[in-house]
Order: structure tokens, then sequence, then C-alpha cells
């Protein structure tokens, strides 16, 4: 999550807390474009048997026609967002899903009322007032999302993280010292083991040099907690020495 | 203290898996129905998923662990803590006859500001022909209504020999449904506004009503705007003023004048109302646009106006009994006293 996300938080009647991630102006836009493009091509194909149509009863396809393509500028959005439970096409590529302001399921009220107010958000053109009421409004909102009480988060897939990664369960000479590795998992608070766990993490994403100086830094903080002797750091990166230690406060 | 991460999780991945894929399959298939032992076992996997990430949040630092507990928990919590009553089966006829008629009257007051301001419309407009015909120029949007009303009349009295709208009326009654539904919509959402749009909407079709009426009144062709008029116009002037309860309900939720809950819980409650209301208005618009095309295009000799008046009239008298009487003595399923 970048620091720059504005998020809702939820406390459950259970006391747990969660954050939901509000979908960013822009990619709201994204998918809105997406969604207009996919109008356009189902307004397509009906224009087309419209006009097949046409063959029989000129009078008839033109009806069909009108009702279709007013239908569809409402009922796109409507027909999914209550089929798929908050999603469009556009909403679903970028990950993005409208929620109850209180992280309920959508009731299917809410789902018209924010695609009927639509009308009000695309003026004067563009979406400009609903884009505008996005920007100033602290959940990022826009006019039918006022009226409907929902909000649209983003949902990027977060998948279990794989620990054996950066703790594969090795050999590990810093536990040939117990009494050391208890002093050190005494001593280190949570928040200082959470940096060199997420310092390894994020290794790949560091450039060179920073991740030369982090690690460096780090196992100088962790010495300063508990010295291990030369015999099983003398020749040990300073990555390795944070690996190590990450391995005895989690394992 | 610093949980044991590898422990922790194999211990607890299995429920973690067990949840995701309960919660995949949700997502995939809405409409399906949990037994109730899969309700069970979902509730308990939510507690316990729930109960993790406590534990984590208190005392592990791990992040991606904790992101992807709470990403369930937040997909779980929807699902489970969700207790307003879903709709039942849908009845239409129940809906229409029903529902519909009882939302229209607990918001009854939001209708009378409506009717009220569409009233200052026509009064204004009306006013506006009598000081100075020339006016309609400026006020009315469509072509046929700026000739002189006589001219017009005799225009489509004589040309009714043949049927000048043969092949468009199917494409007359689309465009009269789409357009009107359109308005409707617009006059709704305004609402959100503080009102202030939907008074305008309302204002200047009451504006534009008015001159017309005004218009063909000063010419002597009152039964010859009776017998256009009625037959759509009562259904499809109701259904604007209807629009524009809607729309003063929505202001009413937003503003809240002295009223001590939140503009969400506010909001909340109209909400179902709000899409009865502009249900009910859509289908009043579909049987409008009907008649107007296949109807009230069609003048004497063809159609008497008298039973063109009558048809208007009765139309009228029955929409009214309908808002007024229908669904009276059922039990009331509107879901909000009016705000």
């Amino acid at each position: 999550m970048g620091s720059r996300d504005k998020t809702l938080v939820i406390q459950t009647p259970e006391g747990v807390v969660f954050p939901l991630i509000i979908a960013s102006p822009i990619a709201r836009f994204l998918a809105l474009a997406i969604d207009i493009i996919c109008v356009y091509c189902v307004s397509g194909i009906l224009s087309a048997a419209c006009q097949l149509m046409g063959l029989i009863d000129m009078d008839i396809a033109g009806a069909f026609w009108m009702l279709l393509s007013f239908a569809l500028s409402f009922g796109y959005f409507i027909a999914l967002e209550w089929v798929w439970q908050g999603q469009t096409i556009g909403k679903r590529i970028l990950h993005l899903r409208v929620i109850d302001e209180q992280g309920l399921r959508l009731q299917p009220s809410q789902i018209v009322i924010r695609n009927l107010l639509r009308v009000v958000d695309c003026l004067p053109a563009l979406y400009l007032l609903g884009g505008l009421a996005s920007f100033l409004s602290r959940h990022g909102k826009r006019l039918g999302d006022l009226a409907a009480n929902t909000i649209v988060v983003s949902q990027r897939a977060v998948s279990e993280p794989d620990l054996d990664q950066i703790l594969p369960g090795k050999y590990n000479s810093f536990r040939e010292h117990p009494h050391l590795a208890a002093r050190l998992r005494q001593n280190v608070l949570p928040r200082e083991a959470g940096i060199a766990l997420q310092a390894l993490m994020r290794r790949d994403s560091l450039e060179a040099d920073a991740r030369l100086s982090l690690f460096a830094l780090i196992r100088t903080h962790m010495e300063n907690i508990a010295k291990f002797p030369a015999d099983v750091t003398d020749g040990v990166s300073d990555e390795q020495y944070v690996r190590n230690v990450a391995d005895i406060l989690f394992r | 203290m610093i949980v044991d991460l590898r422990k922790f999780i194999k211990n607890e991945e299995e429920c973690w898996n067990e949840l995701e894929s309960v919660l995949d399959r949700i997502e995939k298939n809405p409409l399906d129905r949990m037994s109730v032992a899969e309700a069970r076992r979902f509730h308990y996997l939510y507690e316990r998923v729930s109960s993790d990430l406590s534990k984590f949040a208190t005392f592990a630092v791990e992040q991606g662990t904790r992101r992807y507990l709470e990403s369930l928990v937040a997909r779980a919590y929807g699902e489970i803590h969700e207790i307003r009553e879903t709709p039942h089966k849908f009845r239409p006829i129940h809906w229409f006859l029903t529902v519909f008629p009882q939302t229209f009257r607990t918001h009854l007051k939001a209708f009378n500001v409506s009717l009220a301001v569409t009233l200052v419309g026509c009064l204004f407009g009306g006013f506006i022909v009598t000081l100075d015909p020339s006016a309609k120029e400026i006020i009315l949007p469509y072509q046929h209504l700026l000739q002189h009303p006589s001219q017009r009349v005799a225009n489509e009295e004589k040309s009714l020999a043949r049927d000048r709208l043969e092949g468009r009326k199917a494409q007359g009654a689309a465009w009269y449904i789409q357009n009107n539904t359109r308005v409707s919509i617009i006059t709704m959402a305004m609402g959100v506004t503080w009102g202030i749009g939907t008074l305008i909407m309302l204002l200047s079709n009451g504006i534009i009503l008015g001159a017309v009426i005004m218009d063909y009144i000063l010419a002597g062709e009152t039964t010859f705007l009776a017998g256009w008029l009625l037959p759509h116009g009562s259904f499809e002037i109701p259904a604007i003023l209807l629009a524009g309860q809607a729309g003063f309900v929505l202001a009413a939720a937003v503003i809240g004048w002295g009223k001590r809950i939140p503009m969400r819980d506010r909001l909340r409650l109209v909400s179902g109302d709000l899409m009865t209301l502009i249900g009910g208005v859509a289908v009043l618009l579909v049987w409008a646009g009907i008649i107007e095309s296949f109807l009230s295009q069609y003048h004497a000799p063809v159609l008497p106006y008298w039973l063109k008046i009558a048809f208007g009239v009765l139309q009228f008298s029955m929409l009214v009994l309908l808002l007024c009487r229908s669904g009276k003595h059922a039990k009331s399923e509107v879901e909000t006293k009016e705000i």
C-alpha cells in the first residue's frame, strides 16, 4: 500500500480493524474509459442487429434501436454491478470494486441510484462534476456515490506471502549460541524485527548501494542488542547476518 | 513478543485457504445459496481468520501476511455482516399496485413541493405569453409549437385524410419514452444539488407547459389542446411531478433539516424509495410514450375530441385512485417514513 493511498478503516463488531484502499480518481477514470469502449462495442452490435431487423420493418427496428441504446447507457453499469457485485468490465480489469460505505455488500437500490446519478456527475461534460467531487471528497466519492452511500475500492489480489523465500530454514550458525539467540528474541522490539524482515523481502527492489548500506545499518543495530562471537560472524555478509537474525526472530 | 511466523502460518494456513476458496466461489456465483452447514462453516472461518488477524496485528510485523489476512477479512466481512433484508422475488404487479403508491404517499410533502413549483412555472409561463405572445419564441423549444395554434389545428385536421405518421409511430413512441425518462432521471438526480437542480427542471417544464396552454387558450383552441394533451399528459405530467418528488426526497436527505441522524443514514433510509419512485415514473412514461405516438397525434374527425378528452380524464382518475388509494390497507412495505 503506497503512503499516498486513501484508506477507509473499518472496525468489525469483533473488534478487528482492516483498511480498504480507496480507488484513485485516475484508476476510476481509466475503468470508465474501458466501460465506455465496451458500451460502444455492444451498441455497434445492436445497431447491426437493428439494421438487419430494418429489412423487415424499419419503424420497429428504429424504435428498438432507440430504446436499446438508451437502456444500454444506464443498463450496462447497473446490470454488471448487480451481477458481478460492484464490478463492471473496466473495474474488473483494474481490480476496482464498488462496495457499501460500511464495507458491506451492495444493495440493488444503491447500484441503481449511483448509476442514475451519472447524469449529474457527467455535467457539464466528461464527468467534470463527478471528477471534481471525487477529488475533493475524503473517500473519493462522486455525487452518485455520495447519494448511494458507496465507495470504490482497489482490490489488488493479495496472495499469501511465501516466507520460505526469505527464511528458507537452512542451517543457521547463530543457533549454535542459544543464549544469544534468546537475548536477541527478548530485546528486539517488534518494530525493529519488522524492519529487518521488510528489508529482506524488499531487497530486490533496492539499488545496490542502498541495499548494502541498509543491511550494514541493520547489522550494526542488531549487534548492539546481542553480539554473536566472531567465529560465527566472520565472513558473513551484512545481508546474511540480517537473514540469520530474522530467522531467529520469526521461527 | 514476536509470533513464530512459520509455526503460526503452518497451523492456520488451511483455514485461510478454505476461506479464500469460499469467497472466490461466492464472488463467482453470487446467486448461489449456502446450506446451513456451509454458512456455519463460513462464519467459523471468518471468525478464525479475524482472530488470526487480530493476533497478527498485535504480535507480528510481517506486512505481507497481515495484508493477506486483511484482504480475506474485508472480503468476508461484507458477506457475513450484511443484515439488510435482500429483496424477495420481485413481483411487478404487487410492486406497482402496492409498494409504489405507498411510497408516493409516504413522501407526499415532497410531491406537494414538486406540484407547487410546477404550478408556479405554469403561471409564470402563462403570464408571460399573455403579456407578450412573441415571448413564446424564446420559451418554447419545439418548432411545431411556435406556429399559431389555429394554423396548427387547421393543418393537422386537414392532413388526417392520410396517416401522416405512418411508418414512424413506433419510433415516435420510442423517442418519447427515452426522452421523457431521461428528463425524469435528470430531475430526480438533480436532487443531490440540494434540490436546486430539481427545482430548475420543474420550473422550466412548468413555464413551457403554462406557455403552451395559455397560447392555445388565447387562440380559442382549448378543445384541441385538451384532446391533444390529456391522453398522454394525464400520465406524462404526473410522472414528471413524481420524478420531482423523488428529487426533493433526495434533497431532503442531503440537507437533513433538523434531523439528528447523519447524512449517510438519511440517504440509506431513502435509497429504496427513490428506486421505487423512479421505477414507477418509468412505467408511467412507457405508457405515456405509446399513447402520445399512437393516439394523441390523431385528431377530429378521425378521433372525436370528446373521446380523447374522456380517455385522458379516465386515465388521470385511475392514476389518482392508484396513487391515493391503492395498497392503503396492505401492510406498509415502504422502507422509511418521510425524511
